[in-house]
């Protein structure tokens, strides 16, 4: 059983190969990281996966199902979400209200019964409201619920996009470096939280850079170069791998010296 | 109560209200009502087209093209064909509601400001079809309209129909803060904010800018119907390129995304130039001054700068953010 399997999945730009036939499977319930340099193919891939890219060759199969090329919001309803490297916030509105976006698949889209305010509404509204402030608490944004989003720091907007993602009660949440810009508090902040989301049963992928999150944090590493696979295992195969220690950072970046974050 | 009038939904519109039932006393004579009649049609229409530009973020420079299309819808039925002007202003706005459909669809699909181009050109067609097919609207004089009736009573004068557009704003605008503070009116505004983290989230954005585009075209077209039966006649001009550039001037110089900024610039640009006449040939020097005075002072608009003005003058002062 797989929660999602690439199969010789390929993106073209022009000439550049960001993702080159590259296959591999997420297993149900596990966290399952990416790495590799910049321009990897990582985001890339993400992209792919989610439908905002269509691929130039490949299948992305969910459920059984091939949905190479469905458009982002089906692929929502499948359970798909995603967090994104730049942030993509509705900076138009509030906190809570960027969360209540998320949940936009589970509540009542119909067009009178809102426009009208009936009673039915508004008391779906309250309750949505109130699921919405629970979220901002799970993700440890609790002093941000009436806030404005365009007022907030960059690490609670980090978090946010992690509530609005899981507003959607996704089966699969790809997390596009949630560390990137942390310091090392945050950082172990975020480490916790993905771990929170891993046990409450969702399957996470995770792009990240900081080794010592993912090699902590991972039961499943996939090393990505030039868009192709260089390697995957346990984060002990992934240290061990020649291939990925000379191709890739090193040995030590790829966390036998902790301490070089603190540094 | 009291948390009825703090709340800005329920608390503004009552200030609105009040606004609109005291406002008579300050009226001296049936000139000001007029000008208070038409800025209430151009507030409705404001109201729509906000929905559309400050909180979908798309704009149409085509909208006086819908109101025309209204306006016409209820002249023609009514004066050539005898139709009941309920039924007319009905047609009107359903026929309104599936062109904007129609040519949204193909063209919301696409990202960027194609929307503005289609609109602009389908605004144009309508104006030049107002004056070219003078068997029916009597072309570039205009046509006369039949008065609106209620319980056969027909409707004439400035005082009667101040009521009656002054409630229907109320309306308005209690319909469009019910929408945007709903689940479809957030899917609206995320499109604003950032159309792949929507998609994302699972809103089908080309959807939801076709539905807020018809919606606005709707509101549009109702408006002009009303306005075809108080003002009794209609010439080309009144639906014209130049009243869609006019109606986007008062959503942005009332404020973007902001339902009462919408109200309060259509207030504004319709008073303003009765108020500017004693400069005559200096009226539209004064007038363009004022507009890109506010702009640059307050480029988010009226109301949502007076509104952050006041927040910090009177709520936030002692704490100043850190930011
Ligand atoms: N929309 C695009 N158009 C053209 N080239 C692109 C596009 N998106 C990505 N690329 C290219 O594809 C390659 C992979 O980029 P991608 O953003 O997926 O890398 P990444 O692994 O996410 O890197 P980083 O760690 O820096 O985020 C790069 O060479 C990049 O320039
Ligand atoms: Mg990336």
């Amino acid at each position: 059983m797989t929660a999602l399997a690439v199969e010789a999945l390929s993106k073209e730009f022009g000439g550049v190969h960001a993702v080159a036939d590259l296959s591999f499977a997420v297993t149900p319930g596990t966290i399952h990281s990416i790495i590799g340099p910049n321009g990897a193919g990582k985001t890339t891939l993400f992209n792919l996966i989610t439908g905002l890219y269509r691929p130039t060759a490949g299948r992305i199969v969910l459920d059984g199902e091939n949905v190479a090329g469905l458009a982002p919001y089906k692929l929502a309803a499948k359970g798909l979400s995603r967090t994104f490297q730049n942030l993509q916030i509705f900076f138009n509105m509030t906190a809570l209200e960027n969360v209540l976006v998320g949940m936009h698949l589970r509540l009542d889209r119909r067009l009178a019964p809102a426009v009208l305010r009936l009673a039915g509404a508004r008391r779906r509204e309250a309750q949505a409201r109130d699921e919405a402030a629970e979220l901002l608490r799970f993700v440890g944004l609790g002093d941000y619920v009436t806030a404005d989003s365009a007022s907030m720091p960059y690490g609670a907007l980090k978090r946010l996009e992690i509530a609005r993602a899981l507003a959607l009660r996704p089966r699969l949440l790809l997390l596009d470096e949630p560390a990137a810009g942390l310091n090392i508090n945050e950082t172990a902040e975020i480490d916790e939280l993905i771990r929170k989301i891993g046990e409450t049963g969702v399957t996470v992928v995770l792009v990240e850079h900081d080794m010592r999150l993912v090699m902590g944090i991972s039961d499943h590493i996939l090393v990505l170069d030039n868009g192709r696979k260089l390697g995957e295992g346990n984060a002990e195969q992934v240290r061990a791998d020649p291939k990925v220690i000379a191709a890739y950072l090193g040995a030590a970046a790829l966390g036998r010296n902790d301490a070089a974050k603190g540094g | 109560m009291i948390a009825w009038l703090a709340n800005p939904r329920t608390g503004g519109l009552l200030v609105l209200a009040a606004i609109i039932a005291v406002l008579p006393l300050a009226l001296p004579n049936n000139f000001y009502f007029d000008v208070a009649v038409r800025a209430g049609l151009n507030a409705i229409v404001c109201v729509g087209l906000n929905l559309l530009i400050g909180y979908a973020g798309q704009i149409s420079l085509g909208h006086a093209g819908f109101l025309g299309l209204g306006a016409y819808a209820s002249a023609v039925l009514t004066a050539h064909y005898g139709w009941n002007p309920y039924a007319a202003m009905g047609v009107g706005a359903i026929a309104v509601g599936v062109l904007a459909f129609a040519v949204g669809r193909p063209i919301l699909r696409l990202r960027g400001h194609y929307l503005a181009m289609a609109t602009l050109g389908l605004g144009i067609i309508i104006s030049i079809a107002a004056n070219t097919e003078d068997d029916y609207t009597g072309g570039p004089d205009g046509m006369t309209v039949p008065p609106l009736t209620v319980f056969g009573t027909e409707l004439y004068g400035e005082r009667i129909w101040y009521w009656i557009v002054g409630a229907l704003v109320v309306v308005s605008v209690w319909l469009a803060l019910n929408l945007v503070a709903s689940p479809v009116g957030r899917a609206l505004r995320s499109v604003h904010g950032s159309e792949v983290a929507a998609e994302v989230s699972g809103v089908d954005t080309a959807r939801y800018k076709v539905l807020v585009f018809v919606i606005s075209a709707v509101f549009a077209s109702v408006a002009g119907s009303l306005g075809a039966h108080y003002g009794g006649f209609i010439t080309p001009v009144d639906v014209g390129f130049i009243k869609s550039i006019e109606l986007v001037t008062m959503v942005v110089l009332g404020g973007m995304a902001s339902t009462y900024g919408a109200v309060v610039g259509a207030a504004i640009l319709t008073a303003l130039p009765q108020v500017l006449t004693w400069l005559q040939d200096y009226e539209h020097l004064a007038f363009g001054l004022i507009l890109m005075l506010v702009m640059i002072f307050m480029p988010r608009g009226l109301i949502p700068s007076l509104g952050s003005a006041f927040r910090h003058l009177f709520i936030d002062r002692p704490e100043t953010q850190s930011t």
